[in-house]
């Protein structure tokens, strides 16, 4: 049987990872190799790495940080931050990335994710999209990372990239991030049932219990930042992953 | 010294990585000189079925490989489309595989299915040994055999003693096949942690 991929969901700030709330206030959480060797050893289904401060800061993905990173990832590993060049995508993967993540580049040109998808095959080909509510209750798409608000409507925007060729859809709630206290299961539903390609929900998990309401909801995976790098309420910085065994259960309806 | 054969598709980078990992002597070509003092060879590949072939034929490689496997019965491991490549054709292109394996390559088609699975099969999935062969051994000390997928194409093999493993997936299909020195897999060994290092290292110690 097909089991329900979990992801941890990593974010690099300079060379450190960090973990935020609702995008902001990033806490430093550790050394990307370091937590990729954990990773490795309690096995992930597959691994998340996003560079906030990539596009922020105006410069190409870290790919020296890259390298390390995916010499020690024995999982599928997919890197997002930065991409704005069919080259960045050539080096990424020839460095052992296996998907490239794209956000702000997407909204900019959307038919560069045709190109992208051309050369590197569409299941290697994800599309992240952070969504946050207005005062009004309405889902709004944004671009670099949370900052600016992309003139687009969310709905057809996801068909586009569907249509463009992507493969995967990362769908990031802004509101939920860092809260741990569930998915926002209305807006994976929204969005799913728009979609062929596989939704990855991310925002909001805070113990393996949440998954499931996400898959009901439409999710093909299920992606976690704060759940896995910190424990306790105090928050003390520890790398955890569930085992096999509990994650059977958890899927098991 | 096994030769990871670099058609100049696919992420290479992460099969040299494990196999690093595991102590595994292995370069990546695309060389006939090198392919031809191979000990083993693997073929990889992500992307598109022509593609590959094409660029095989580019290379001029097509010789060298089929003289190495076919008359010098050199070890070979097809990933993913690299296993597909071994087939005879593929619905998602029109140049003929090298056909060293009596199978076709057909797309994953759920139209008739009334869960409407989702393609690509995407994510980590059991395979089924119904064989024995050196690829598997008793002594690998797993519970179990799980692996990373990522195919929207699957092999069918014309004679079911080819068949290596079966996974499910809708339906079973054949995800791994082993015919005397050619092993074809679907499943990614270099992205399935210690599963996948058993694999590349069984298949280095053949």
């Amino acid at each position: 049987m097909m089991t329900t991929r979990v992801i941890p969901c990593l974010l690099l700030k300079g060379r450190g990872l960090v973990k935020t709330i609702r995008f902001k206030k990033p806490q430093y959480v550790g050394d990307p190799i370091n937590a990729v060797r954990i990773f490795n050893d309690k096995e992930v289904d597959e691994l998340v790495i996003l560079d906030i401060s990539a596009t922020m800061e105006g410069r190409r993905p870290d790919f020296k940080l890259i390298e390390d990173i995916a010499s020690e990832a024995f999982m599928p590993f997919g890197y997002g931050g930065g991409i704005r060049s069919l080259d960045d995508v050539r080096t990424l993967f020839k460095l052992g990335v296996e998907k490239v993540i794209i956000n702000s580049y997407a909204v900019e040109n959307p038919s560069f994710i045709g190109e992208v998808a051309n050369i590197v095959g569409g299941q290697s080909v994800v599309i992240s999209i952070d969504v946050k509510k207005n005062m009004f209750g309405k889902y709004e798409m944004f671009s670099q990372s949370g900052q600016k608000k992309a003139a687009l409507d969310i709905e057809a925007f996801v068909a586009l990239m569907q249509d463009m060729g992507a493969g995967e859809l990362l769908v990031t709630s802004m509101d939920r991030d860092g809260g741990m206290m569930g998915y926002d299961t209305a807006l994976i539903k929204k969005i799913a049932k728009l979609l062929d390609i596989p939704l990855i929900a991310c925002g909001g998990a805070g113990k393996t219990a949440d998954f499931l309401p996400a898959v009901q909801a439409g999710a093909s995976a299920v992606a976690a930042g704060s759940m896995f790098v910190f424990h306790g309420r105090q928050r003390a910085v520890l790398i955890s992953y569930p085992d096999q065994k509990i994650m059977k259960k958890v899927f098991a309806v | 010294m096994i030769v990871v054969i670099n058609i100049n598709l696919g992420n290479v980078g992460s099969i040299l990585n494990m196999l690093k990992k595991i102590g595994v002597k292995a370069c990546l070509s695309s060389r006939s000189e090198d392919i031809k003092k191979a000990e083993k060879m693997i073929l990889p590949g992500v992307g598109s079925f022509d593609n590959a072939l094409l660029n095989i034929s580019e290379l001029k490689l097509m010789d060298v490989i089929n003289q190495k496997v076919l008359n010098d019965k050199t070890p070979i491991l097809g990933i993913c489309l690299g296993a597909q490549l071994m087939t005879r054709n593929s619905e998602e292109g029109s140049c003929p595989g090298f056909g060293w394996i009596d199978a076709r390559t057909v797309r994953f088609n759920f139209d008739s299915n009334p869960f409407k699975l989702k393609v690509p099969h995407m994510g980590w999935n059991q395979v089924r040994q119904l064989k024995d062969s050196l690829l598997f051994r008793p002594s690998d000390e797993v519970e179990e055999r799980r692996f990373y997928f990522v195919h929207s194409y699957h092999m069918i093999c014309d004679n079911p003693a080819d068949i290596l493993t079966t996974s499910h997936y809708g339906f079973d299909f054949t995800s791994a096949f082993a015919r005397e020195n050619i092993y074809g897999v679907q499943f990614h060994p270099e992205k399935s942690h210690k599963y996948g290092m058993r694999l590349l290292q069984n298949f280095a110690d053949l």
